[in-house]
């Protein structure tokens, strides 16, 4: 790129003020960087970082207990930090867009898609109706989403997740603007789809040379699209360079510590042992929904079927496959939160597909789950040492003694015993994932079911909290369900992996055997797809 | 749809019974004899005994019941004790000035309503905010015939603007009607006003936090725009709930609205029937009232899916 050329986009020394009462002064603290027309360049980041608000402050969307307090934002030179609100507006759209990380949620669920776009044509340019319509069927075309013009008639909820980030991007790019911000737009979704937005977003930027400032905290998609990468840490920037250099040799040891946290996509060699006793074991388990109505004909939808699986102690076996594909169905039945519809699960020598509740209950002690969200699985309102005696209690064990074994969980998930009165709120989400686990072990389960459950944390508490998860799985000798989509902590955490698409378990081997060499068409579909599947990050810095 | 619109009205004829039995037992079991109201102050107790035979009193509770139950089906409503009319030609008569009165007080409650929770989310904490939220404490508060005699007095005796009292039939003379509908309408949309402001408030808070609210605002859509149109319909479905819930409401205020400004509509026919104990017309009034009821929200049901493509039955 010659020295010639005019940035599209050039922050200088950008500081915005948290409220006052906040864990820091500054949201984002002097920070500089430009974005050159057709480059990509990624703000990578853990959360708190500041990468968000330095893409809001742009776009002049800041929430209004924000305050930037220093510093230039120049849109083609022109300083956008001090513009008044009217001419923002006139930019919006025009000259910079803002593509978001949900799609689920980003558009209007009122309004067709073809009408959302079109405000933004109405609101920025006199096109009469008949041209604007053209306009937008184009965009649909460019965007590559089928049939266009039924899209342009549908409501966001009639389409995928993939669909809806294509109609954000056309609502973005309609009117070519120099500067794309892409605020985590692949993170809710699954990775093939993954692939496909990435691949057209990095498309869409060449042929018109659009700036994109990209926003994420997955060094594997950073190493499918950057051009250059700027690392952030509690709003300072940290280093900045050329993708291949911040990647391969990273010169600041925060980001080669986060860099090394990335979980490998190679699995590591972990021995298998044979000799455990089987812990669970299911038999054609299947769940099928079906929808009771009046006139109209029953619907059913299997949401799983003819899963066979089995776990014994001491070893881990996870479930793979992308949102829908029944993986959580199967962990939720396995637990009987929900009840399968057929098929046997046998925990132990014992049966549980099909036992009363009432039955059921001594037995729920033996299958205990941690789940996704930290935040929001535990009971805002009560103590977390409430939360992980009362299940012990309900079993009969006394207070005291209740309460002493919470204590030493928390010494075995690295918390302090003393923060047993603390309320959730007062914890991170790291930590609060642990209290998650204390609370499952609390119970002494057999089997221990891991939904999601690191994939809301920040990579470097993610690669605590697995290795913790690795642990206690060899200190109890537990046997541990892991259901996740990333195929990258697959990898690192499971001895045995099972692959579901569509409800069916495609693909069911040992780890090495399936990242390996992949037999089914799906499984090798999934890899493929994996963002940054030739970088090996935890490799890559160990050496 | 139409599955789901049969069930509901299915659903009516369990709740009309329950009404049904409840109304009947409860005017029979609280103190009162129409007998005696009739026959007047001079009746002996031989000519009140007479009455009451041949008003079918005498016979067991259940009997009557099922006689009332019987007529109903066939579409008989029976005869008031009192007007000398059938209850559904007395109905017939009143029912215009009610509904006047409710369709008038929807229209000033909703119109005032809207606007007024809407700025107050969109200036949350704003002066203006706490000045809509004071009103609508106070709103609820006030009882509607002390607003209606405020006003009486401020507007038709003071100011001499509005009349104070009486109904003139829409069809005599439009204007005569509106002059005359203003201050009920008012007085019965306050407590309205109150309810709608505050839900309207409450929801379109909630909308504003949305992505959608965002990327609206991403778009460069005006402040106007991103209100109405992105905030406002998405808003809709609890608004509307509470103003079907809010019919209710609205009945019960017209009993005092139309004693208060003598409308000659169904409140007051209500407490006419009630005070002679003129127990066909309280007994139809009141099924009427809750077929009213269920059927409005039942509207409210079917309209969600004109705001919200999502809701399908």
């Amino acid at each position: 790129m010659s020295v010639a050329v005019q940035p599209v986009l050039e922050v200088r020394n950008l500081s915005v003020a948290l409220p006052k009462g906040a864990d820091r002064e500054h949201a984002v603290e002097k920070v500089s960087f430009t974005v050159n027309p057709g480059e990509i360049v990624c703000l990578v980041g853990e959360s708190g970082s500041g990468k968000s608000v330095i893409a809001f402050t742009v776009m002049g969307l800041l929430a209004k207990a924000l305050k930037p307090t220093s510093g230039e934002i120049l849109l083609q030179g022109e300083n956008i930090l001090t513009a008044p609100e009217s001419r923002l507006r006139e930019l919006r759209c025009t000259r910079m867009s803002m593509i978001f990380q949900e799609p689920m949620t980003a558009l209007n669920p009122v309004m067709t898609c073809g009408e959302q776009i079109d405000e933004v044509l109405s609101t920025h340019t006199k096109l009469d109706p008949a041209a604007r319509k053209a306009k937008i069927i184009a965009i649909l075309t460019r965007v590559k989403l089928p049939e266009p013009e039924r899209i342009y008639a549908s409501f966001p909820h009639q389409l995928s997740g993939g669909q809806r980030q294509r109609i954000m991007i056309a609502m973005a790019l309609v009117l070519d603007p120099v500067l794309l911000i892409a605020d985590e737009p692949t993170t809710a979704l699954d990775v093939t789809t993954q692939a496909e937005i990435l691949k057209l977003i990095a498309e869409l930027q060449a042929g018109q040379g659009t700036g994109v400032l990209f926003i994420t905290h997955d060094f594997g998609v950073v190493a499918e699209i950057a051009h250059r990468v700027a690392v952030l840490r509690w709003g300072e920037l940290v280093e900045m360079g050329p993708m291949e250099q911040i990647l391969s040799r990273p010169s600041q040891p925060y980001t080669k510590m986060l860099i090394s946290s990335v979980p490998s996509i190679h699995p590591v060699h972990r021995g298998v042992r044979l000799d455990g006793a089987t812990v669970l074991r299911t038999d054609k388990l299947g769940k099928t929904y079906s929808g009771k109505s009046f006139f109209q004909k029953a619907r059913t939808v299997k949401a799983a079927a003819d899963v066979d699986l089995d776990i014994r102690r001491g070893e881990t076996l996870g479930i793979v496959g992308e949102s829908g594909s029944g993986k959580s169905t199967v962990a939720r039945c396995i637990a009987r939160l929900i009840d399968p519809t057929e098929g046997r699960i046998y925990l132990g020598d014992t049966e549980i597909a099909t036992m009363s509740a009432r039955k059921l209950r001594p037995h729920r002690r033996r299958v205990q789950i941690v789940f996704q969200d930290p935040y929001r699985s535990m009971n805002p309102r009560i103590t977390v040492g409430e939360s992980i005696i009362e299940g012990p209690m309900n079993f009969g064990l006394s207070r005291d003694e209740a309460l002493a074994r919470a204590r030493s969980l928390m010494e075995t998930v690295r918390l302090d015993p003393n923060s047993l009165d603390r309320y959730p709120h007062q914890f991170s989400g790291g930590q609060r994932q642990r209290i998650c686990i204390a609370r499952a072990l609390a119970m002494e389960p057999e089997l221990l079911i891991a939904d999601e459950a690191v994939s809301a944390l920040d990579v470097s508490v993610q690669k605590q909290v697995l290795q913790l998860l690795d642990e206690i799985r060899v200190r109890l000798n537990l046997a541990v369900l892991f259901i996740t989509h990333d195929l990258r902590v697959a990898a690192q955490i499971c001895d045995y992996v099972a692959v579901m698409s569509k409800g069916r378990v495609v693909e069911y081997g040992s780890a090495e055997q399936v990242f390996g060499s992949p037999k089914d068409e799906y499984t090798k579909a999934l890899f493929a797809a994996a963002p940054g599947r030739n970088w090996d990050f935890g490799k890559a810095s160990a050496a | 749809m139409l599955d789901f619109i049969a069930r509901r009205l299915i659903a009516i004829v369990p709740v009309l019974g329950v009404v049904a039995v409840f109304v009947f037992l409860m005017l029979r079991l609280t103190p009162g004899d129409p007998a005696a109201v009739i026959a007047g102050d001079n009746a002996t107790s031989d000519q009140i005994a007479m009455i009451r035979e041949k008003l079918g009193l005498t016979l067991p509770i259940w009997q009557q019941f099922g006689i009332w139950m019987g007529d109903i089906l066939q579409g008989n409503f029976g005869e008031s004790y009192f007007f000398k009319k059938t209850v559904a030609e007395l109905i017939a008569q009143r029912i215009e000035p009610t509904l006047a009165l409710a369709v008038c007080t929807l229209v000033v409650a909703l119109s005032a309503a809207i606007p007024l929770g809407v700025i107050a989310a969109y200036k949350q904490g704003s002066i203006l905010d706490r000045f809509v939220m004071g009103l609508s404490v106070l709103g609820f508060s006030v009882p509607s015939f002390v607003i209606g005699y405020c006003l009486i007095y401020v507007f038709a005796i003071e100011l001499g603007w509005l009349p104070v009292q009486g109904y003139i039939r829409i069809g005599v003379d439009f204007w005569g009607f509106l002059e005359r509908m203003v201050l009920p309408s008012t007085t019965l949309g306050v407590i309205y006003i109150a309810l709608v402001a505050r839900i309207t408030r409450a929801s379109v808070l909630e909308v504003l936090n949305e992505d959608y609210i965002r990327t609206a605002r991403a778009k460069g859509l005006s402040n106007r725009v991103v209100l109405m149109r992105h905030a406002l319909r998405n808003a809709a479905v609890p608004i509307l709930t509470v103003i079907g819930i809010g019919i209710a409401l609205l009945m019960g205020g017209a009993v005092v609205t139309e004693s208060v400004f003598g409308l000659p509509g169904l409140g007051r026919l209500t407490v006419e029937a009630v005070l002679s104990r003129d127990f066909p017309t309280i007994q139809t009034v009141i099924l009427l009232f809750s077929v009213v009821y269920v059927v409005v929200n039942l509207l409210i049901d079917i309209s969600y899916t004109l705001f919200d493509p999502r809701i399908r039955y």
